[in-house]
Protein backbone atom coordinates (compact mmCIF):
# COMPACT_ATOMS: atom_id res chain seq x y z
CA UNK A 1 0.00 0.00 0.00
CA UNK A 2 2.71 2.13 1.01
CA UNK A 3 4.13 1.60 -2.36
CA UNK A 4 1.33 2.34 -4.28
CA UNK A 5 1.34 5.62 -2.57
CA UNK A 6 4.39 6.58 -3.50
CA UNK A 7 4.13 5.42 -6.87
CA UNK A 8 0.99 6.40 -8.24
CA UNK A 9 -0.64 8.75 -5.33
CA UNK A 10 2.20 11.33 -4.78
CA UNK A 11 3.16 12.20 -8.75
CA UNK A 12 -0.30 12.63 -9.45
CA UNK A 13 -0.92 15.22 -6.61
CA UNK A 14 2.18 17.15 -7.39
CA UNK A 15 1.37 17.10 -11.44
CA UNK A 16 -2.16 18.29 -9.64
CA UNK A 17 -0.89 20.93 -7.57
CA UNK A 18 1.47 22.09 -10.20
CA UNK A 19 -1.18 22.38 -13.17
CA UNK A 20 -3.30 23.85 -10.07
CA UNK A 21 -0.64 26.46 -9.98
CA UNK A 22 0.24 27.07 -13.81
CA UNK A 23 -3.86 27.66 -13.87
CA UNK A 24 -4.11 30.06 -11.12
CA UNK A 25 -1.36 32.18 -12.88
CA UNK A 26 -2.43 31.91 -16.15
CA UNK A 27 -6.13 32.71 -15.35
CA UNK A 28 -5.39 35.70 -13.25
CA UNK A 29 -2.64 36.77 -16.23
CA UNK A 30 -5.17 36.69 -18.81
CA UNK A 31 -7.26 38.63 -16.73
CA UNK A 32 -4.48 41.49 -17.33
CA UNK A 33 -3.96 40.85 -20.63
CA UNK A 34 -7.47 41.77 -21.39
CA UNK A 35 -7.70 44.46 -19.68
CA UNK A 36 -4.32 45.44 -21.38
CA UNK A 37 -5.47 45.08 -24.29
CA UNK A 38 -8.65 47.27 -23.99
CA UNK A 39 -6.57 49.77 -22.67
CA UNK A 40 -3.74 49.23 -25.87
CA UNK A 41 -7.21 49.49 -28.41
CA UNK A 42 -8.42 52.33 -26.23
CA UNK A 43 -4.90 54.73 -26.26
CA UNK A 44 -4.59 53.85 -30.06
CA UNK A 45 -8.13 55.41 -30.47
CA UNK A 46 -7.34 58.25 -27.92
CA UNK A 47 -9.46 57.23 -25.44
CA UNK A 48 -9.41 56.62 -21.96
CA UNK A 49 -10.63 52.60 -21.49
CA UNK A 50 -11.92 51.23 -18.53
CA UNK A 51 -10.75 53.33 -15.85
CA UNK A 52 -13.28 53.17 -12.80
CA UNK A 53 -12.88 50.17 -11.40
CA UNK A 54 -9.68 49.99 -8.54
CA UNK A 55 -6.89 51.96 -9.58
CA UNK A 56 -6.18 52.88 -13.64
CA UNK A 57 -9.44 50.32 -13.79
CA UNK A 58 -6.76 47.59 -12.55
CA UNK A 59 -9.73 45.56 -11.58
CA UNK A 60 -11.63 45.54 -14.38
CA UNK A 61 -11.36 41.90 -15.53
CA UNK A 62 -12.97 40.82 -12.04
CA UNK A 63 -15.64 43.28 -12.11
CA UNK A 64 -16.80 41.77 -15.64
CA UNK A 65 -16.36 38.23 -14.23
CA UNK A 66 -18.84 38.69 -11.33
CA UNK A 67 -21.27 40.38 -13.98
CA UNK A 68 -21.01 37.29 -15.90
CA UNK A 69 -21.22 34.33 -13.16
CA UNK A 70 -24.23 36.60 -11.84
CA UNK A 71 -26.36 37.40 -15.18
CA UNK A 72 -28.28 34.72 -15.93
CA UNK A 73 -27.82 31.92 -18.61
CA UNK A 74 -30.00 32.03 -21.37
CA UNK A 75 -30.27 28.95 -23.61
CA UNK A 76 -32.35 29.42 -27.06
CA UNK A 77 -35.42 27.32 -27.27
CA UNK A 78 -34.72 26.16 -30.51
CA UNK A 79 -31.15 25.21 -29.46
CA UNK A 80 -29.55 21.83 -29.40
CA UNK A 81 -29.11 22.32 -25.80
CA UNK A 82 -26.14 19.52 -24.94
CA UNK A 83 -24.08 20.95 -27.85
CA UNK A 84 -24.86 24.36 -26.89
CA UNK A 85 -23.39 24.29 -23.29
CA UNK A 86 -20.51 21.61 -24.40
CA UNK A 87 -19.07 23.61 -27.21
CA UNK A 88 -17.38 26.40 -24.14
CA UNK A 89 -16.61 23.60 -22.02
CA UNK A 90 -14.85 21.97 -24.76
CA UNK A 91 -13.51 24.96 -26.00
CA UNK A 92 -12.07 26.23 -22.52
CA UNK A 93 -11.08 22.56 -21.69
CA UNK A 94 -9.15 22.47 -24.51
CA UNK A 95 -7.25 25.76 -24.20
CA UNK A 96 -6.44 25.31 -21.15
CA UNK A 97 -4.95 21.59 -21.61
CA UNK A 98 -2.19 23.25 -24.08
CA UNK A 99 -0.52 24.61 -21.49
CA UNK A 100 0.69 21.34 -19.85
CA UNK A 101 3.71 21.46 -21.98
CA UNK A 102 4.90 25.39 -21.86
CA UNK A 103 8.02 24.98 -20.22
CA UNK A 104 7.76 28.70 -18.69
CA UNK A 105 11.73 28.44 -17.12
CA UNK A 106 14.28 26.02 -17.40
CA UNK A 107 12.57 22.89 -16.33
CA UNK A 108 9.13 24.27 -15.04
CA UNK A 109 6.60 22.60 -17.66
CA UNK A 110 3.95 20.62 -16.16
CA UNK A 111 4.83 17.92 -18.45
CA UNK A 112 7.73 17.41 -20.20
CA UNK A 113 7.22 14.84 -23.60
CA UNK A 114 9.21 14.68 -26.50
CA UNK A 115 6.78 15.53 -28.73
CA UNK A 116 5.41 18.69 -27.30
CA UNK A 117 5.32 20.51 -30.16
CA UNK A 118 3.23 18.32 -31.86
CA UNK A 119 0.79 18.15 -28.88
CA UNK A 120 0.15 21.33 -28.75
CA UNK A 121 -0.15 21.59 -32.87
CA UNK A 122 -2.72 19.00 -31.76
CA UNK A 123 -4.69 20.26 -29.68
CA UNK A 124 -4.83 23.70 -31.29
CA UNK A 125 -6.16 22.20 -34.48
CA UNK A 126 -8.59 20.61 -31.98
CA UNK A 127 -9.88 24.62 -30.75
CA UNK A 128 -12.22 24.98 -34.23
CA UNK A 129 -14.45 22.44 -32.79
CA UNK A 130 -15.56 25.07 -29.60
CA UNK A 131 -16.15 27.06 -32.33
CA UNK A 132 -17.95 24.92 -34.77
CA UNK A 133 -20.16 23.55 -32.11
CA UNK A 134 -20.90 26.80 -30.77
CA UNK A 135 -22.60 28.10 -33.91
CA UNK A 136 -24.23 24.96 -35.17
CA UNK A 137 -25.88 24.14 -31.72
CA UNK A 138 -27.24 28.01 -31.59
CA UNK A 139 -29.45 27.26 -34.77
CA UNK A 140 -29.66 30.53 -35.84
CA UNK A 141 -28.35 32.17 -38.76
CA UNK A 142 -25.33 34.70 -37.66
CA UNK A 143 -23.72 32.00 -35.55
CA UNK A 144 -23.78 29.60 -38.07
CA UNK A 145 -22.00 31.82 -40.88
CA UNK A 146 -19.24 32.34 -38.22
CA UNK A 147 -18.63 29.07 -37.61
CA UNK A 148 -18.56 28.31 -41.45
CA UNK A 149 -15.72 30.98 -41.75
CA UNK A 150 -14.05 29.99 -38.45
CA UNK A 151 -13.64 26.19 -39.87
CA UNK A 152 -12.59 27.50 -43.01
CA UNK A 153 -10.30 30.39 -41.41
CA UNK A 154 -8.19 27.84 -38.73
CA UNK A 155 -7.65 25.08 -41.10
CA UNK A 156 -6.52 27.07 -43.61
CA UNK A 157 -4.08 28.77 -41.53
CA UNK A 158 -2.73 25.66 -39.58
CA UNK A 159 -0.93 24.70 -42.72
CA UNK A 160 1.40 27.33 -43.02
CA UNK A 161 1.59 27.50 -38.76
CA UNK A 162 2.22 23.94 -39.35
CA UNK A 163 5.23 24.44 -41.78
CA UNK A 164 6.51 27.34 -40.14
CA UNK A 165 6.91 24.95 -36.93
CA UNK A 166 8.27 22.02 -39.43
CA UNK A 167 11.11 24.76 -40.49
CA UNK A 168 12.16 25.54 -36.58
CA UNK A 169 12.43 21.88 -35.93
CA UNK A 170 14.99 20.98 -39.25
CA UNK A 171 17.05 23.97 -37.53
CA UNK A 172 16.31 22.12 -33.81
CA UNK A 173 16.00 18.54 -34.54
CA UNK A 174 13.71 17.78 -31.53
CA UNK A 175 10.39 18.23 -31.09
CA UNK A 176 10.54 19.00 -27.29
CA UNK A 177 9.48 22.53 -26.48
CA UNK A 178 12.74 22.53 -23.87
CA UNK A 179 15.24 21.82 -26.64
CA UNK A 180 13.71 24.28 -29.07
CA UNK A 181 14.93 26.75 -26.56
CA UNK A 182 18.22 25.17 -25.43
CA UNK A 183 18.82 25.11 -29.25
CA UNK A 184 18.89 29.10 -29.51
CA UNK A 185 22.02 29.43 -26.87
CA UNK A 186 23.80 29.49 -30.20
CA UNK A 187 23.01 30.53 -33.58
CA UNK A 188 23.71 33.00 -36.07
CA UNK A 189 25.17 35.51 -33.77
CA UNK A 190 27.69 34.04 -32.22
CA UNK A 191 28.49 32.19 -35.70
CA UNK A 192 29.16 35.88 -37.09
CA UNK A 193 31.64 35.99 -33.85
CA UNK A 194 29.04 37.67 -31.07
CA UNK A 195 28.85 36.63 -27.60
CA UNK A 196 25.27 35.18 -27.04
CA UNK A 197 22.85 37.56 -27.41
CA UNK A 198 19.03 37.55 -28.78
CA UNK A 199 20.74 37.65 -32.41
CA UNK A 200 21.38 33.82 -31.84
CA UNK A 201 17.28 33.27 -31.29
CA UNK A 202 15.27 32.12 -34.46
CA UNK A 203 13.42 35.28 -35.26
CA UNK A 204 16.84 36.31 -36.69
CA UNK A 205 18.10 33.70 -38.75
CA UNK A 206 14.22 32.77 -39.75
CA UNK A 207 13.30 36.12 -40.18
CA UNK A 208 10.46 35.72 -42.84
CA UNK A 209 9.17 32.36 -40.92
CA UNK A 210 9.10 34.60 -37.84
CA UNK A 211 6.46 37.18 -39.29
CA UNK A 212 4.63 34.95 -41.78
CA UNK A 213 4.32 33.03 -38.04
CA UNK A 214 2.81 35.72 -36.23
CA UNK A 215 0.09 36.64 -38.45
CA UNK A 216 -1.10 33.13 -39.32
CA UNK A 217 -1.13 33.43 -35.57
CA UNK A 218 -3.62 36.75 -35.57
CA UNK A 219 -5.46 34.29 -38.04
CA UNK A 220 -5.51 30.86 -36.13
CA UNK A 221 -6.63 32.79 -32.84
CA UNK A 222 -9.56 35.21 -34.77
CA UNK A 223 -7.63 38.07 -33.80
CA UNK A 224 -8.31 41.35 -35.95
CA UNK A 225 -7.77 41.88 -38.55
CA UNK A 226 -8.48 38.37 -39.24
CA UNK A 227 -11.55 38.01 -37.20
CA UNK A 228 -14.01 37.22 -39.39
CA UNK A 229 -15.61 34.51 -37.57
CA UNK A 230 -17.02 37.08 -35.04
CA UNK A 231 -16.85 40.11 -37.26
CA UNK A 232 -19.47 42.75 -35.61
CA UNK A 233 -20.36 44.89 -38.66
CA UNK A 234 -21.43 42.09 -40.17
CA UNK A 235 -22.54 39.08 -37.88
CA UNK A 236 -22.77 40.89 -34.78
CA UNK A 237 -20.89 38.74 -32.73
CA UNK A 238 -20.53 35.40 -35.01
CA UNK A 239 -20.63 32.36 -33.09
CA UNK A 240 -21.28 34.01 -29.91
CA UNK A 241 -24.41 36.07 -30.66
CA UNK A 242 -26.54 33.47 -28.75
CA UNK A 243 -24.58 33.06 -25.31
CA UNK A 244 -24.69 34.94 -22.67
CA UNK A 245 -23.78 34.76 -19.06
CA UNK A 246 -21.12 32.37 -17.57
CA UNK A 247 -21.15 30.16 -20.99
CA UNK A 248 -20.23 33.62 -22.87
CA UNK A 249 -17.10 34.17 -20.81
CA UNK A 250 -16.20 30.70 -21.00
CA UNK A 251 -15.61 30.91 -24.65
CA UNK A 252 -13.99 34.60 -24.49
CA UNK A 253 -11.38 33.29 -21.68
CA UNK A 254 -10.69 30.39 -24.54
CA UNK A 255 -10.15 32.97 -26.79
CA UNK A 256 -7.33 34.47 -24.55
CA UNK A 257 -6.08 31.41 -23.98
CA UNK A 258 -5.41 30.58 -27.22
CA UNK A 259 -4.05 33.67 -28.00
CA UNK A 260 -1.58 33.73 -24.78
CA UNK A 261 -0.27 30.01 -26.21
CA UNK A 262 0.10 31.28 -29.65
CA UNK A 263 2.25 34.52 -28.16
CA UNK A 264 4.58 31.74 -25.69
CA UNK A 265 4.87 29.51 -28.46
CA UNK A 266 6.35 32.62 -30.27
CA UNK A 267 8.12 33.06 -27.85
CA UNK A 268 9.49 29.30 -27.41
CA UNK A 269 9.77 29.41 -30.84
CA UNK A 270 11.53 32.20 -32.19
CA UNK A 271 12.25 34.67 -29.28
CA UNK A 272 14.42 32.00 -27.12
CA UNK A 273 11.93 31.43 -24.12
CA UNK A 274 13.41 32.08 -21.18
CA UNK A 275 16.81 32.96 -21.88
CA UNK A 276 18.09 36.18 -21.56
CA UNK A 277 19.02 38.33 -23.98
CA UNK A 278 22.51 39.24 -24.00
CA UNK A 279 24.87 37.42 -21.91
CA UNK A 280 25.58 39.86 -18.98
CA UNK A 281 25.97 39.16 -14.82
CA UNK A 282 23.34 41.57 -14.35
CA UNK A 283 20.94 39.98 -16.60
CA UNK A 284 21.82 36.41 -16.17
CA UNK A 285 21.27 36.64 -12.40
CA UNK A 286 17.09 37.61 -13.55
CA UNK A 287 14.96 34.69 -13.23
CA UNK A 288 14.10 33.09 -16.54
CA UNK A 289 10.31 33.02 -15.83
CA UNK A 290 10.97 37.13 -16.10
CA UNK A 291 12.34 37.34 -19.14
CA UNK A 292 9.76 34.55 -20.63
CA UNK A 293 6.71 36.70 -19.36
CA UNK A 294 8.23 39.91 -20.85
CA UNK A 295 8.68 38.09 -24.11
CA UNK A 296 5.27 37.02 -24.20
CA UNK A 297 3.97 40.02 -23.31
CA UNK A 298 5.63 42.09 -25.81
CA UNK A 299 4.48 39.68 -28.03
CA UNK A 300 1.12 40.57 -27.24
CA UNK A 301 1.55 43.78 -27.76
CA UNK A 302 2.00 43.22 -31.11
CA UNK A 303 -1.32 41.47 -31.29
CA UNK A 304 -3.14 44.36 -29.43
CA UNK A 305 -1.75 47.27 -31.65
CA UNK A 306 -2.57 44.65 -34.79
CA UNK A 307 -6.29 44.83 -33.50
CA UNK A 308 -5.75 48.46 -32.69
CA UNK A 309 -4.49 49.67 -36.35
CA UNK A 310 -5.21 47.51 -39.03
CA UNK A 311 -8.78 47.17 -40.40
CA UNK A 312 -10.45 44.26 -41.26
CA UNK A 313 -9.55 41.78 -43.81
CA UNK A 314 -12.67 40.45 -46.15
CA UNK A 315 -13.09 36.75 -46.61
CA UNK A 316 -11.60 36.56 -49.90
CA UNK A 317 -8.45 38.14 -49.38
CA UNK A 318 -8.09 36.38 -46.47
CA UNK A 319 -8.30 32.82 -48.41
CA UNK A 320 -5.89 34.34 -50.63
CA UNK A 321 -3.56 35.63 -48.18
CA UNK A 322 -3.64 32.04 -46.52
CA UNK A 323 -3.30 29.46 -49.71
CA UNK A 324 -1.70 31.50 -52.22
CA UNK A 325 0.70 33.91 -50.23
CA UNK A 326 1.66 32.44 -47.27
CA UNK A 327 1.49 28.39 -48.38
CA UNK A 328 3.84 29.06 -51.07
CA UNK A 329 6.52 31.62 -49.38
CA UNK A 330 6.58 29.04 -46.53
CA UNK A 331 6.88 25.99 -48.57
CA UNK A 332 9.79 27.34 -50.46
CA UNK A 333 11.00 28.50 -47.34
CA UNK A 334 11.17 25.27 -45.69
CA UNK A 335 12.92 23.77 -49.35
CA UNK A 336 15.65 26.49 -48.37
CA UNK A 337 16.22 26.55 -45.32
CA UNK A 338 16.65 22.14 -45.66
CA UNK A 339 18.93 22.82 -48.29
CA UNK A 340 21.28 25.14 -46.66
CA UNK A 341 21.19 22.94 -43.58
CA UNK A 342 21.93 19.82 -45.52
CA UNK A 343 25.04 21.54 -47.60
CA UNK A 344 26.70 23.28 -44.90
CA UNK A 345 26.76 20.65 -42.24
CA UNK A 346 25.10 22.84 -39.60
CA UNK A 347 22.03 20.39 -39.33
CA UNK A 348 24.80 17.78 -37.26
CA UNK B 1 0.86 -2.39 -14.86
CA UNK B 2 -2.26 -1.84 -13.21
CA UNK B 3 -2.79 1.84 -14.06
CA UNK B 4 -1.93 1.13 -17.74
CA UNK B 5 -4.40 -1.44 -17.73
CA UNK B 6 -7.20 1.05 -15.91
CA UNK B 7 -6.24 3.40 -18.91
CA UNK B 8 -6.27 0.81 -21.42
CA UNK B 9 -10.14 -0.39 -20.99
CA UNK B 10 -11.22 3.14 -19.86
CA UNK B 11 -10.05 4.26 -23.51
CA UNK B 12 -11.24 0.88 -25.34
CA UNK B 13 -14.53 0.65 -23.38
CA UNK B 14 -15.36 4.84 -24.43
CA UNK B 15 -14.41 4.05 -27.86
CA UNK B 16 -16.61 1.15 -28.68
CA UNK B 17 -19.57 3.25 -26.63
CA UNK B 18 -18.99 6.34 -28.78
CA UNK B 19 -18.39 3.70 -32.41
CA UNK B 20 -21.94 2.30 -31.35
CA UNK B 21 -23.48 5.68 -30.93
CA UNK B 22 -22.02 6.86 -34.36
CA UNK B 23 -24.29 4.20 -35.91
CA UNK B 24 -27.12 4.64 -33.60
CA UNK B 25 -27.70 8.69 -33.08
CA UNK B 26 -30.50 10.34 -34.76
CA UNK B 27 -28.77 13.02 -35.46
CA UNK B 28 -26.10 13.00 -37.91
CA UNK B 29 -24.04 16.21 -36.51
CA UNK B 30 -23.82 13.82 -32.91
CA UNK B 31 -22.91 11.43 -34.91
CA UNK B 32 -19.84 13.28 -36.43
CA UNK B 33 -19.19 14.57 -32.52
CA UNK B 34 -19.51 11.03 -31.52
CA UNK B 35 -16.52 9.77 -34.55
CA UNK B 36 -14.50 12.67 -32.83
CA UNK B 37 -14.79 11.08 -29.24
CA UNK B 38 -13.81 7.78 -31.36
CA UNK B 39 -10.68 8.91 -32.93
CA UNK B 40 -9.68 10.72 -29.94
CA UNK B 41 -9.81 7.72 -27.71
CA UNK B 42 -8.20 5.99 -30.71
CA UNK B 43 -5.34 8.39 -29.91
CA UNK B 44 -5.34 7.61 -26.39
CA UNK B 45 -4.89 4.11 -27.11
CA UNK B 46 -1.69 4.52 -29.65
CA UNK B 47 -0.09 6.91 -26.52
CA UNK B 48 -0.53 3.76 -23.85
CA UNK B 49 1.29 1.60 -26.24
CA UNK B 50 4.08 3.88 -26.78
CA UNK B 51 3.71 5.87 -30.20
CA UNK B 52 3.35 9.06 -29.02
CA UNK B 53 4.12 10.46 -32.66
CA UNK B 54 0.90 8.74 -34.20
CA UNK B 55 -0.98 9.47 -31.25
CA UNK B 56 -0.55 12.98 -32.12
CA UNK B 57 -0.63 12.53 -35.93
CA UNK B 58 -3.52 11.01 -35.63
CA UNK B 59 -5.19 14.29 -33.83
CA UNK B 60 -4.11 16.49 -36.17
CA UNK B 61 -5.03 15.13 -39.27
CA UNK B 62 -8.24 13.34 -38.84
CA UNK B 63 -9.29 15.44 -35.84
CA UNK B 64 -7.87 18.48 -36.39
CA UNK B 65 -8.59 18.21 -40.41
CA UNK B 66 -10.67 15.21 -41.90
CA UNK B 67 -13.28 15.25 -39.28
CA UNK B 68 -13.52 19.38 -39.42
CA UNK B 69 -14.88 18.55 -43.45
CA UNK B 70 -16.60 15.75 -42.49
CA UNK B 71 -18.79 18.06 -39.45
CA UNK B 72 -19.15 21.12 -42.26
CA UNK B 73 -20.58 18.31 -44.83
CA UNK B 74 -22.85 17.16 -42.61
CA UNK B 75 -23.80 20.50 -41.40
CA UNK B 76 -24.24 21.95 -44.46
CA UNK B 77 -26.31 18.95 -46.06
CA UNK B 78 -29.75 18.81 -45.54
CA UNK B 79 -29.89 15.17 -45.59
CA UNK B 80 -33.42 13.35 -44.63
CA UNK B 81 -32.24 10.57 -42.54
CA UNK B 82 -35.09 9.02 -41.99
CA UNK B 83 -35.53 7.79 -45.45
CA UNK B 84 -31.68 6.45 -44.88
CA UNK B 85 -32.23 4.79 -42.00
CA UNK B 86 -35.47 3.26 -43.85
CA UNK B 87 -32.97 1.13 -46.14
CA UNK B 88 -30.22 0.01 -43.47
CA UNK B 89 -31.58 -3.48 -43.02
CA UNK B 90 -31.51 -3.66 -47.13
CA UNK B 91 -27.59 -3.32 -46.83
CA UNK B 92 -27.15 -5.22 -43.23
CA UNK B 93 -26.23 -8.09 -45.68
CA UNK B 94 -23.41 -6.66 -46.83
CA UNK B 95 -22.42 -5.03 -43.67
CA UNK B 96 -22.18 -8.16 -42.11
CA UNK B 97 -20.23 -9.50 -44.77
CA UNK B 98 -17.29 -6.49 -44.60
CA UNK B 99 -17.31 -6.83 -40.48
CA UNK B 100 -16.72 -10.92 -40.60
CA UNK B 101 -13.75 -10.20 -43.09
CA UNK B 102 -12.63 -7.68 -40.94
CA UNK B 103 -13.36 -9.81 -37.84
CA UNK B 104 -11.33 -12.66 -39.80
CA UNK B 105 -8.40 -10.71 -40.78
CA UNK B 106 -7.85 -9.20 -37.04
CA UNK B 107 -8.07 -12.88 -35.67
CA UNK B 108 -5.54 -13.96 -38.01
CA UNK B 109 -2.75 -11.27 -37.67
CA UNK B 110 -3.32 -11.17 -33.96
CA UNK B 111 -3.81 -14.99 -33.97
CA UNK B 112 -0.25 -15.50 -35.64
CA UNK B 113 1.62 -13.14 -33.56
CA UNK B 114 0.23 -15.26 -29.78
CA UNK B 115 0.72 -18.62 -31.58
CA UNK B 116 4.06 -18.22 -32.89
CA UNK B 117 5.49 -15.41 -30.90
CA UNK B 118 9.38 -15.44 -32.78
CA UNK B 119 7.78 -14.20 -36.20
CA UNK B 120 8.32 -11.21 -34.12
CA UNK B 121 12.13 -11.30 -34.41
CA UNK B 122 12.10 -12.09 -37.80
CA UNK B 123 10.61 -8.73 -39.06
CA UNK B 124 12.93 -6.80 -41.22
CA UNK B 125 12.34 -3.13 -39.72
CA UNK B 126 11.82 -3.96 -35.57
CA UNK B 127 10.58 -1.41 -33.54
CA UNK B 128 13.83 0.31 -32.00
CA UNK B 129 13.74 0.60 -27.92
CA UNK B 130 11.85 4.05 -27.34
CA UNK B 131 14.89 4.79 -24.52
CA UNK B 132 17.49 4.39 -27.65
CA UNK B 133 15.61 6.08 -30.34
CA UNK B 134 12.67 8.00 -30.09
CA UNK B 135 9.67 6.89 -32.02
CA UNK B 136 9.43 9.97 -34.32
CA UNK B 137 13.24 9.11 -35.36
CA UNK B 138 12.65 5.61 -35.81
CA UNK B 139 9.83 6.74 -38.18
CA UNK B 140 11.65 9.03 -39.92
CA UNK B 141 14.02 6.43 -40.82
CA UNK B 142 11.76 3.83 -42.31
CA UNK B 143 9.74 6.13 -44.27
CA UNK B 144 12.73 9.08 -45.24
CA UNK B 145 15.75 6.66 -44.93
CA UNK B 146 14.80 3.13 -46.03
CA UNK B 147 11.82 3.34 -47.93
CA UNK B 148 12.33 6.88 -49.76
CA UNK B 149 11.82 5.71 -53.40
CA UNK B 150 8.31 4.54 -52.16
CA UNK B 151 7.37 7.38 -50.42
CA UNK B 152 8.42 9.77 -53.05
CA UNK B 153 6.20 7.58 -55.56
CA UNK B 154 2.99 7.76 -52.84
CA UNK B 155 3.99 11.32 -52.44
CA UNK B 156 3.67 11.89 -56.41
CA UNK B 157 0.63 9.53 -56.77
CA UNK B 158 -0.93 11.76 -54.50
CA UNK B 159 0.00 15.23 -56.15
CA UNK B 160 -1.33 13.79 -59.37
CA UNK B 161 -5.03 13.02 -57.43
CA UNK B 162 -4.68 16.59 -56.02
CA UNK B 163 -3.80 18.25 -59.78
CA UNK B 164 -6.68 16.20 -60.89
CA UNK B 165 -9.08 16.97 -58.35
CA UNK B 166 -8.49 20.84 -59.08
CA UNK B 167 -8.38 20.50 -63.03
CA UNK B 168 -11.93 18.67 -63.00
CA UNK B 169 -13.51 21.23 -60.85
CA UNK B 170 -11.73 24.25 -62.23
CA UNK B 171 -14.08 26.96 -63.89
CA UNK B 172 -12.42 29.99 -65.24
CA UNK B 173 -15.13 32.72 -65.40
CA UNK B 174 -14.55 35.09 -67.63
CA UNK B 175 -16.57 38.63 -67.49
CA UNK B 176 -16.68 39.12 -63.80
CA UNK B 177 -14.89 41.31 -61.11
CA UNK B 178 -11.63 40.33 -60.11
CA UNK B 179 -9.45 42.01 -57.37
CA UNK B 180 -5.74 41.84 -58.98
CA UNK B 181 -3.84 43.13 -55.53
CA UNK B 182 -0.41 43.30 -57.66
CA UNK B 183 -1.75 45.61 -60.14
CA UNK B 184 -3.52 47.59 -57.73
CA UNK B 185 -0.39 48.04 -55.34
CA UNK B 186 1.68 49.08 -58.42
CA UNK B 187 -0.97 51.51 -58.98
CA UNK B 188 0.94 55.69 -59.33
CA UNK B 189 -1.11 58.63 -59.29
CA UNK B 190 0.22 58.76 -62.76
CA UNK B 191 -1.18 55.73 -64.31
CA UNK B 192 -4.59 56.14 -62.20
CA UNK B 193 -5.40 59.84 -61.83
CA UNK B 194 -5.84 62.07 -65.17
CA UNK B 195 -5.78 65.86 -64.21
CA UNK B 196 -7.81 67.72 -66.47
CA UNK B 197 -8.18 71.84 -66.66
CA UNK B 198 -12.67 72.24 -66.55
CA UNK B 199 -13.49 75.93 -68.00
CA UNK B 200 -16.41 77.16 -66.45
CA UNK B 201 -19.60 76.89 -68.05
CA UNK B 202 -18.04 74.08 -70.18
CA UNK B 203 -17.98 70.32 -68.70
CA UNK B 204 -15.98 67.69 -70.69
Amino acid sequence: MDSFFWTYVWPALIMVGQSLLLLVCLLVLIAFILLADRKVWANVQLRRGPNVVGPFGLFQSFADLLKFVLKEPIIPSGADKTVFLLAPLVSVTLALATWAVIPVNDGWAVANINVGVLYIFAISSLEVYGVIMAGWASNSKYPFLGALRSAAQMVSYEVSIGIVIVTVLLCVGSLNLTDIVYAQKTGLGTMLGMPNSFLDWHWFSLFPMFVIFFISGLAETNRPPFDLPEAESELVAGYMVEYSSAPYMMLMLSEYAAIMLICSLTTILFLGGWLPPVDFWLINWVPGIVWFLLKVIFVFFGFAMAKAMVPRYRYDQLMRLGWKVFLPLSLGMLVIVAFVLKLTGWAG
Amino acid sequence: MGLHALFFYLFAFVAVASAFMVISAKNPVHSVLFLIVVFFNAAGLFLLTGAEFIAMILLVVYIGAVAVLFLFVVMMLDVDFAELKAGVLQYAPIGMLVGLIVAAELILVVGSSVLSPEAASSITMPIPDPAVRSNTAALGDVLYTHYVYYFQIAGLVLLVAMIGAIVLTLRHRQNIKRQDISRQVARTPETAIEVVKVKPGQGL
